[in-house]
């Protein structure tokens, strides 16, 4: 194990072990609008020091500290993209809860789909008609020979 | 002494497995009835003999015996006597001796109640399910013994982690536990199934009580673990895409496949192959489960095992096991003959929808879960996987599946007419939406997206209500009462475990609307939450057995009286000194107020979270009336335990026809 997932796994123990208490009431923005997009993109950014947790929901210090930044950086104008840009940036995409899509996650992105439409595939062979409900099939029409012989045929019947 | 004794009937357990793996196996093959009949016997005696090991752990827990050095780390003097109790599984050992007894518990269940199954497939069943009671005694013995002694004893122990210390917790982990290992007597039935060559309608009909058990403890563990998260954890979430909850949800997705697979099985014939695989894959499932949460590889909330032997350990069982069961399914496929053919509308086709969407729903949890370890292993780079992801795929995948449920419990079998289908769900068609309109007008404004959630739940859950009322009144109201009381159970079981899917999703759909409010407050303050208003009347400290805490009392006002009193508070556990938080709720009908404290700053200021949660209590009843469900389908008389062929003399129930 790495050094750097063993210092994760003491301040993920750490972080976990409180009362998660995550946003705190001084740190709100005065503007609900503001404070509403804090919200929703801090709970898509990972408390890099704790397991599973967005910044939203931790307590350990860098989530307060990355709350108020990303706070900051809202009240300065920035998009939400610009300050997740920002973000990847200092700590690399092992800060985003959704990763971006790219030739490294086009797999984890398409394989739920991909597993889809296999089995949708796979499913069709399964599917025919209940026997009671094959009809026979359409009869192929008859050439011009086996029309003349069944014309010859009727008229020898007609004549008897 | 009874330690030792505890530890001793440990070791007896795992030469004895190693002998019901092998004899009533050979019996199965050479077809020797003498052999087989060893098996119960053994699996009996096994469940015997880990149940005195486990009753020694209890012991020594119950008695504070600190010279157990697993006491010693899990247990403290002063803890209340039912933490004393859920200390045995609270920690890595004791929860794998849990483990194994749960595994014996099921293998004795077969050798007790399946007095009619057929020798050769009860023989190879004991003997698989021996096989991974071996694998796992062998890594209880050599790599997690609960029963290591400590010399000299220390004076006082170090305490339960202070999270686990809740009512909740003290069943949460039994629960989960047979559902999870509870699908080990499914795979051994299917492993049994596949060495003995026999894999027909009455093998899905001997399956199915015991998916069903395991299906049941499974899903009410899961709605525990869930339910014990939103109180406890303090935030006031129900589910967090934490790996671990994964791991449970996993197997539940492909056991719920299972259960529905099974079925097409027995009536028809069909699916047999993907029946078999399922029954594989779910114990896989719950494998890797283990393995993943015991090994410590996702360290989160609940992985309290971090060791990389033990990983390494686990992970060589699950490899033999997945290994092998895919190499004898590899070996026997080609001689599954597909069975009854049908329409892509009617039962069958319905079902196979189900079959799709869960398993790859399941999959991408697997993915989502796996791919971060994975793309670290291969590249190195390190990604997060997080609740947006499985937000995104797995929410889009269960809601065809919803939308679906009402219409394929109405299908016929081979053919189904779905225009025909939905007129006969006119009324519950119709109701559904008025109800929804009603709750909308209630709601006022908020995402649409959430009200078409709402009245997809209700839609869900009048349909399938609607059909129990539809079977009664056929052929008049006169005797209706009489028809409901005799319709058959597993009919009834399946409308009412639908039933609580539209349950369930009616409450996550409200989840939308819940009121929050983050704020420092003083003494006498008060905040508005949607029609209550909630008062601070004071802070106090407050000194439990094992803790000392910090209780915040608050009045909830509903505009005209005070309706409660709440007592949040911020406790810290005397042994490990650490801080957890107890919230105040109060309920109303099906929804709650909610409240939880943080920091007290300056002795006059608290810091809180408090929510209005509209119909929460739903997330969990919704499952909860599923596990009743499925409890009432086991007790339907087709499909007793045990009497296979009893049930197969019977004249097969007539299916409407249309």
């Amino acid at each position: 194990m790495s050094r750097l997932s063993r210092r994760v796994l003491v301040f993920g123990a750490l972080a976990l072990s409180g009362a998660a208490y995550a946003v705190q009431p001084g740190e709100q923005l005065k503007d609900p609008e503001q404070e509403a997009r804090a919200r929703k993109l801090s709970a898509e950014l990972r408390c890099l020091v704790c397991q599973n947790q967005s910044i939203d929901d931790s307590d350990a210090e860098l989530a307060r500290d990355l709350r108020r930044l990303v706070r900051e950086r809202i009240s300065a104008g920035d998009s939400d993209s610009t300050i997740r840009q920002f973000l990847v940036a200092r700590y690399g995409e092992f800060v985003l809860l959704r990763p971006p899509f790219s030739a490294s996650t086009a797999l984890l992105w398409s394989l739920p789909a991909l597993a889809l439409i296999g089995g949708i595939f796979a499913a069709r062979s399964l599917f025919g008609r209940p026997a009671e409900a094959v009809a026979t099939p359409e009869a192929a029409p008859l050439a011009e020979s086996e029309k003349e012989a069944l014309e010859a045929l009727l008229d020898k019947r007609d004549r008897a | 002494m009874i330690v030792e004794i505890g530890h001793y009937a440990l070791v007896l357990a795992l030469a004895l497995t190693l002998f019901q793996a092998t004899v009533p196996l050979w019996g199965a093959i050479k077809r020797d009835s003498a052999l087989v009949a060893l098996g119960p016997y053994a699996a009996i005696a096994q469940l015997l003999l880990i149940g005195i090991s486990f009753a020694a752990l209890t012991h020594a827990y119950l008695g504070s015996d600190f010279s157990v050095a697993n006491v010693y780390q899990n247990s403290h003097t002063l803890k209340p006597l039912i933490y004393k109790w859920s200390g045995v599984w609270g920690n890595h050992e004791g929860s794998m001796l849990l483990w194994v007894l749960i595994l014996a518990l099921f293998g004795a269940g077969v050798a007790i109640f399946s007095r009619n199954l057929p020798d050769d497939i009860l023989g190879a069943t004991l003997a698989v399910q021996a096989m991974i009671a071996a694998a796992f005694l062998a890594f209880l013995l050599f790599a997690s013994n609960p029963f290591l002694r400590l010399a000299p004893a220390p004076f006082e122990g170090r305490d339960l982690n202070p999270i686990l210390q809740d009512p909740g917790l003290a069943i949460h982990p039994p629960l989960l536990y047979l559902g999870y290992v509870g699908y080990s007597i499914v795979f051994s039935f299917a492993a049994g199934a596949l060495i003995v060559g026999r894999i027909d309608a009455a093998f899905a009909r001997m399956l199915r009580p015991w998916n069903l058990v395991a299906w049941i403890t499974l899903t009410l563990g899961i709605a525990m673990g869930s339910y014990w998260a939103y109180y406890e954890l303090g935030w006031g979430g129900y589910w967090f895409w934490d790996p671990v909850e994964n791991a449970s949800l996993m197997p539940w997705l492909t056991g719920t496949a299972l259960l529905h697979s099974a079925i097409v099985m027995e009536k028809r014939e069909a699916l047999k192959i993907w029946t078999i695989l399922l029954a594989i894959i779910t114990f896989s499932l719950s494998l890797l489960g283990t393995f993943l949460v015991r090994s410590g590889v996702l360290t989160s909330v609940h992985a309290f095992a971090v060791d990389p032997e033990r990983g390494l350990f686990i992970l060589i069982i699950l490899i033999a096991f997945i290994g092998g069961s895919f190499t004898l399914f590899a070996l026997r496929a080609r001689a599954m003959e597909s069975g009854g053919l049908f329409a892509p509308v009617s039962r069958e086709g319905a079902l196979v929808l189900n079959n799709l969407f869960l398993a790859v729903a399941s999959l991408a949890v697997l993915v989502g879960t796996l791919y971060p370890l994975a793309l670290e292993g291969v590249t190195g780079q390190k990604i997060s996987v997080g609740p947006p992801f499985f937000n995104l795929t797995v929410v889009p995948l269960m809601l065809p599946l919803f939308v679906a449920i009402p219409f394929g419990q109405r299908l016929a079998w081979k053919r189904g007419d779905l225009l025909g289908v939905t007129q006969r769900m006119g009324l519950a068609i119709g109701l559904s939406f008025i109800a929804t309109l009603i709750a909308a007008y209630y709601i006022g404004r908020g995402p649409a997206l959430a009200i078409v959630a709402i009245g997809l739940g209700i839609f869900i859950l009048l349909a399938s209500l609607d059909e129990i009322r539809e079977r009664a009144m056929r052929g008049g109201t006169s005797g209706a009462l009489r028809r409901l009381i005799g319709l058959p159970r597993t009919f009834v079981a399946t409308a009412l475990a639908h039933a609580g899917v539209g349950i369930m999703v009616i409450g996550i759909a409200f989840t939308a609307f819940e009121k929050e409010a983050i704020l420092s407050m003083k003494p006498g303050e008060s905040v508005k939450l949607g029609e209550y208003t909630l008062t601070l009347r004071g802070i106090a400290p407050y000194t439990g057995p094992n803790y000392t805490s910090t209780v915040a009392r608050f009045s909830v006002h509903d505009g005209t009286r005070e309706v409660a009193e709440l007592r949040p508070a911020k406790r810290v556990y005397i042994g490990r000194q650490m801080p957890t938080s107890e919230v105040g709720r109060h309920r109303v009908g099906f929804s709650e107020v909610y409240v939880a404290i943080g920091e007290t700053s300056d002795g006059a200021h608290v810091d809180l979270r408090a929510y209005w949660k509209p119909f929460v209590t739903l997330i969990w009843l919704g499952p909860a009336l599923m596990a009743l469900a499925g409890l009432l389908s086991l007790t339907d008389r087709r499909l007793r335990v045990g009497a296979p062929r009893v049930a197969a003399r019977r004249p097969e129930r007539l299916e409407p026809a249309e």
